[in-house]
């Protein structure tokens, strides 16, 4: 059993090729749960912790992109006014505690369906990079994410930043749990608004077993918009909820009943919608 | 500082795979150093059963009740959701180091003053969260400090009174 405290992404690499068995730890918040019950048991550990590069991030002209090291509290800080909704999302997030350790990278690569950042980087078609000693490939995150908490990052892969476009616009992220803190999404909704291209798009959490598109309810309402003061009528504000629960795939499970997921991501779907809005007519 | 120190220190084979102990951890401003210890032991184990500081206690092992809250190179975390060989090197201080001269400091005595103690479970964890967020934000509102003391979990007192203690903390801290 051994350890490694890599502070580069390379040191990481090799250290990940040298001991192929190890399992890579960002911020703990999953890792450390699972080993505290005996689900996991590590046999060789290389910690992200002191790894700088992984918490870079990069506002360009069209793209931002964020390390995977990235913590909630970063997020928080660094990126509410670049991309709000993924603030408004890490600040949901467990506790200050939690926020502090759990990074961006580790939410990705838990591919949990409650993942609260989940939807919005599904919402923002983003584009994690994956490296390896041998390669660099980018893929795109609904090609990343496979099933519930399965991706395809292969082993001695890690993932090094996500990458999403830069878009002007509204952006919003709700959730609903039982709780206003420290809760587990039951379900989850990413709205943002691309003034530019005059197009809405929408991600859903905690109603499938992967992140979700609520395509049509994408179509009908930039469609419905009134793109000259960015206003909609009240009635196409409710068909957009009702079409993001139609592309929802919800379970019945301990959290919560498959009807009532399918209810509450119609419902902050449309708040999230009309938040994004100026005026309803 | 301390930690790029032991950064250049540790020279060309820096990142590369090393045994599991023994390691240092700068525990409340001291070197200390873990012997015999398992990869997967949490910082909240270390703590408790190999440091001998039980002041950080252990209810739910899963990052929920904050009653492990410690802070770890300046920020609070939970412990139980620290992997122990992961804090090497980093300087952790826990509910016993708050206070350097070792005694009450001004957060436990507003605790006791305002009634905030009942069982008394919560409240370390509790208290290194309060000295977190006065220490980031002094005239913190009660909506932030609320927000602020969400991962906290107590089942005593129904709140009132902690968030009374911290109301204290800040009133005798302007006071000077
Ligand atoms: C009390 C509590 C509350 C929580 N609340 C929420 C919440 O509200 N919303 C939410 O979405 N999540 C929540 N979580 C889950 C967790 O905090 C997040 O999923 C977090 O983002 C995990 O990141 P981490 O850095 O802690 O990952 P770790 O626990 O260190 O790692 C998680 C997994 O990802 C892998 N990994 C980490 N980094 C990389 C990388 N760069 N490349 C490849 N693999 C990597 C690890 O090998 C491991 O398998 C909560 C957890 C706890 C304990
Ligand atoms: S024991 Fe660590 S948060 Fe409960
Ligand atoms: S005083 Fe008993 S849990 Fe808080």
């Amino acid at each position: 059993m051994r350890v490694a405290r890599p502070r580069t992404i390379s040191e990481a690499l090799s250290a990940l090729d040298d001991n192929p068995g190890s399992q890579l730890l960002a911020g703990g918040t999953d890792f450390c749960v699972e080993v505290n019950y005996g689900h996991r048991r590590p046999e060789g550990v290389v910690c992200l912790r002191r790894v700088a590069e992984l918490r870079d991030f990069e506002v360009g002209e069209g793209k931002v992109r964020i390390g995977a090291g990235t913590t909630y509290t970063e997020m928080v800080k660094r990126l509410s006014g670049v991309l709000p909704a993924l603030a408004a999302a890490a600040r949901t997030v467990g506790s200050p505690q939690i926020r502090n350790a759990g990074t961006l990278g580790g939410n990705v690569a838990t591919a949990s369906p409650a993942g609260d950042t989940l939807p919005l980087l599904a919402a923002l078609d983003a584009e994690v990079v994956l490296v390896s000693s041998k390669a660099r490939r980018v893929v795109p995150l609904n090609e990343l994410i496979t099933g519930v908490k399965t991706t395809t990052i292969g082993p001695g892969e890690m993932v090094a930043e996500v990458v999403v476009p830069r878009i002007s616009g509204p952006q919003h992220f709700l959730k609903v749990g039982t709780r206003n803190a420290m809760v587990i999404s039951i379900a989850s909704a990413a709205v943002v608004v691309d003034l530019q291209a005059q197009v809405v798009r929408c991600g859903l959490g905690s109603v499938g077993p992967v992140p979700i598109r609520a395509s049509r309810a994408e179509e009908m309402i930039s469609e419905a918009i009134d793109w000259d003061d960015l206003s909609a009528p009240r009635a196409a504000l409710e068909r957009f909820g009702d079409l993001a629960a139609e592309a929802a795939r919800p379970i019945t499970d301990h959290r919560s009943t498959a009807d009532y997921r399918k209810r509450a991501v119609a419902v902050i779907a449309a708040r999230a919608m009309r938040r994004s809005l100026t005026r309803v007519t | 500082m301390l930690r790029e120190a032991v950064s250049s220190e540790a020279g060309a084979g820096a990142g590369a795979f090393e045994p599991v102990d023994p390691y240092s951890i700068i525990l409340n401003g001291t070197e200390r150093v873990v012997e015999g210890s398992w990869i997967g032991e949490s910082l909240l184990y270390v703590l408790r059963e190999r440091m001998g500081l039980p002041g950080s206690k252990n209810a739910c092992e899963q990052g929920e009740c904050g009653s492990c809250s410690v802070m770890l190179d300046g920020e609070v975390v939970c412990a139980c959701c620290v992997l122990a060989v992961d804090a090497a090197d980093s300087e952790v201080t826990t509910v016993e180091g708050l206070n350097a001269s070792g005694l009450v400091d001004d957060i436990q005595s507003c605790f006791v003053e305002a009634g905030a103690v009942q069982c008394g479970f919560c409240t370390p964890g509790l208290v290194v969260a309060v000295h977190d967020l006065l220490g980031r934000r002094p005239d913190a509102g009660s909506l932030e400090v609320r927000e602020a003391l969400s991962g906290n979990l107590c089942r005593c007192t129904g709140y009132g009174r902690i968030l009374e203690a911290v109301r204290l903390v800040q009133e005798k801290r302007e006071d000077g």
